[in-house]
């Protein structure tokens, strides 16, 4: 499941999507196997947390299923799941901020990373890059984790996001800058990830 | 205009599409420290664009759980609606019958009241 799905892959989705509309199990659980890493994948840039994202995947599925039949298919079914599984991401920060007393960017495990396939010295650079990344997205704080991994990781509008979260359009672009700000402060506070960035970019 | 001002419009300046002001305008295009900051953000904007392409493996055991509550999501709610209808069969039958007793009462109420009246001569 990207952005970018290929047209024959797009078409399986889209026929998955039709039939599990109407009620289809099978068709679902094909869709779940099918997107569940990239679902999983956003969960966890959301929350930082392996078992929170685990518990993200799993709501965000199951109020896929509820609320399918309500689907138009006038957006992919991939920007759909993100908005839902934002969603879900959302609730559970909530939930965890009236449940726990540590930070919500604390106990960051370390999941595989799968890697896309490069030359394996440019690989090596971006693969840098991307981990210094995902480390200072990892340190932000949630509210505006949520933003910049949205907006500028999935690629969603300020109207999309200001709609999953339920806060005004200006509230979520006010939040996107003080994350960029924050994030920026975080790759290049000392001056080290600066070369390291020029270098793979 | 000053670098501090510039600095707080970058955030939003550097996406692309967005409008910048004239004078923010003007002070980058003069200035060293700021087009390295615009050159820094739109890097990091750049990763985390890459970062999309970027997949995290979860640990095993996440796709059966998913399913399985899913299957058992889908019984929870297959269950709701037989007890929904098996509901809606017992109201239809208390109403039925609480409208037939009302009509028994009423026919006997009736009855009575004819046999109670005198006769006139």
């Amino acid at each position: 499941m990207t952005t970018n799905e290929l047209p024959r892959e797009r078409d399986e989705l889209e026929h998955l999507v039709g039939a599990a509309r109407l009620g289809d199990r099978f068709a679902f659980d094909e869709l779940v196997r099918r997107t569940h890493v990239d679902t999983y994948t956003l969960a966890y840039r959301l929350t930082a947390n392996e078992e929170d994202a685990r518990d993200v995947v799993q709501d965000a599925y199951l109020r896929a299923w509820k609320s399918l039949p309500n689907f138009r298919g006038d957006a992919q079914f991939s920007t759909w799941m993100y908005r839902i599984t934002a969603n879900a991401a959302y609730s559970a920060a909530k939930r965890r901020r009236r449940h726990r007393a540590e930070p919500l960017d604390t106990m960051v495990d370390d999941p595989i990373e799968l890697h896309p396939d490069l030359q394996p010295e440019a690989a090596a650079e971006t693969s840098a890059m991307l981990d210094e990344l995902a480390v200072a997205l990892e340190q932000l704080p949630p509210k505006l984790r949520v933003l910049v991994v949205l907006k500028d990781v999935y690629g969603l509008s300020h109207e999309e996001i200001a709609d999953e979260l339920g806060i005004s359009v200006a509230a979520a672009k006010v939040r996107l800058h003080r994350g960029r700000r924050k994030l920026r402060d975080l790759l290049y506070e000392d001056g080290a990830s600066d070369k390291g960035l020029a270098h793979a970019m | 205009m000053q670098c501090d001002d510039v600095a707080r419009q970058l955030p939003a300046a550097v996406e692309h599409g967005v409008a910048v002001d004239a004078d923010v305008q003007s002070h980058i295009e003069t200035c060293l420290r700021c087009q390295a900051e615009v050159a820094r953000y739109r890097k990091m904007l750049r990763g985390l664009h890459l970062l999309r392409t970027r997949f995290l493996e979860p640990a095993p055991g996440l796709l059966a759980q998913t399913l399985a509550a899913i299957e058992a999501e889908g019984e929870r709610q297959a269950r709701r609606a037989i007890l929904s209808g098996h509901r809606l069969a017992y109201a239809s039958a208390i109403g039925g019958a609480v409208v037939a007793a009302s009509a028994a009462g009423v026919v006997v109420v009736v009855h009575r009241s004819r046999r109670r009246v005198p006769a006139t001569t």
